[in-house]
């Protein structure tokens, strides 16, 4: 089963295990990370699930699809590494992933 | 001050569950009055998912967020609900036995005889820029709604955002603000193609600004912003000066004045009485997401049976005299009468 790895803007670090098909944001909600809010429930229509992905990760993760682009116009503190992780699916290519999440999410 | 309005039930939350408790409701012979801080019908669905699909409606395999409202909404034109949109309530107090008095954010006052709290995740709010700092001077120099447009004439404007309402604000403030200054992450908007073109020619004719960035500083003192700073995508950071700002992100779900109205909470949710959904103030139910018990699920379809189950109770207050006898819309020439088929 692939790891992914959330750190924290405090530091709290969860490495957990993901399930392949489910997305990063199904995979967060399973083991409470608290600052992955999910609003919307994954319909990429909220902008609360954003994440940093690392950048040793960020050309494997890829960019985001138009829609989700649109949609990052609704988050705060956007990098060019920043995805809505509702929208990144588990597979094993991704085993070991690091995100990061913004201090202002989920508080 | 208006006038009081008075009503049988208060529905707070025009979601897909307020709009159902209507239906419910109104086969009672029970009068309704829906007030929702969105300014349409329809809750989440209309909010987050009006083109997404829902594949969970008994009996519907495929609609749309929004698909589903207009159908509630046909479905319980026959009991004439009133809507007070983009409104939000704020306070609810116990007069009596069966008797409540709810308040708005816009000076309305209903009386009535039970409370359907339907709010879902509590109501949709702008969001606020995590800048720090920001706290002091929203709502004296930081808004997130325009309510009076003169408000802005002859000043140093800076609008955040690239959807509609920033593109729309921008278009309406322009020939107002003494300078205004869009500023977005991109240089793409998702907003109207026609007001994207209609911002681009003001720009090129030199009548307004567009900036590349995110605002990651204010400065001002005592509320009143005097600029603020715009990091560029790569890296740079501009100052720009301005009077006032106005950053449009979309919506967010807060919980907002349910938890002042002296009702148990659970985590922000409401624990309610799984047999009749209300709440531990008698006559004020919650049905839809925000209620909570043991085994709730957050599903459209157990709103639907929790606002069935609620209306049988509400009755009970309604019209405590009478007693009240089942029946079905498919045989009852009584309820088929009420729906405007018989």
């Amino acid at each position: 089963m692939p790891k992914i790895t959330f750190v924290e803007h405090d530091g709290t670090v969860h490495t957990v295990d993901a399930e392949i098909g489910a997305t990063v944001m199904e995979t967060a909600l399973r083991n409470d990370v608290a600052s992955i809010v999910a609003e919307c429930g994954g319909g990429c229509t909220c902008a609360t699930c954003l994440v940093h992905v690392d950048d040793a990760w960020s050309g494997i993760v890829g960019p985001p699809s138009s829609d989700e682009e649109q949609m990052l116009d609704a988050a705060f503190e956007v990098k060019p590494t920043s995805r809505l992780c509702c929208q990144i699916k588990v597979t094993d290519e991704l085993d070991g992933l690091v995100v990061h999440t913004p201090a202002y999410q989920g508080r | 001050m208006s006038e009081t309005i008075k009503t049988d039930v208060v529905i707070i939350g025009a979601g897909p569950v307020g709009l159902f408790a209507v239906f419910e409701l109104g086969l009672l012979d029970i009068k309704t009055h829906l007030i929702d801080i969105l300014d349409k019908v329809g809750g989440q669905c209309a909010e987050l998912y009006p083109e997404k699909p829902i594949y969970d409606i008994p009996g519907i395999p495929l609609i749309t967020g929004h698909g589903l409202s207009d159908a509630l909404m046909e479905q319980i034109k026959p009991f004439h609900p009133t809507f007070h949109l983009g409104e939000m309530v704020t306070t609810v107090e116990k007069l009596g036995e069966a008797s409540f008095r709810v308040g708005t954010d816009r000076g309305k006052t209903f009386e009535c005889k039970v409370v359907v709290i339907a709010a879902g995740g509590g109501s949709f709010q702008p969001k606020r820029p995590p800048i720090a700092g920001i706290e002091p001077y929203e709502s004296k120099s930081v808004h997130y709604a325009v309510r009076k447009m003169d408000a802005f004439r002859d000043k140093n404007l800076v609008i955040v955002g690239g959807g509609d309402s920033a593109l729309d604000w921008t278009l309406n403030l322009q020939p107002l603000a003494k300078r205004l200054t869009l500023i977005h992450r991109r240089d793409d908007f998702r907003g109207a193609p026609d007001s994207v073109n209609k911002m681009r020619a003001l720009v090129a004719a030199g009548n307004m600004d567009l900036k590349i960035g995110q605002v990651s500083a204010l400065e001002g003192s005592d509320g009143q912003l005097t600029a603020l700073s715009v990091k560029g995508n790569d890296g740079s950071v501009t100052r720009v000066e301005c009077d006032a700002m106005l950053p449009f992100f979309g919506l967010t779900m807060k919980l907002g004045p349910v938890a002042d109205w002296g009702l148990k909470m659970d985590d922000e949710l409401i624990p309610v009485d799984m047999s009749t959904f209300e709440t531990n103030v008698p006559g004020i139910f919650a049905i839809g997401d925000i209620n909570t018990y043991p085994g709730k699920l957050k599903l459209i379809l157990s709103g639907f049976h929790e606002g069935a189950l609620m209306a049988q109770k509400a009755h009970h207050y309604v019209y405590p005299d009478k007693r009240l006898v089942f029946q079905y819309t498919t045989s009852s020439t009584n309820l088929q009468k009420k729906l405007g088929v018989a």
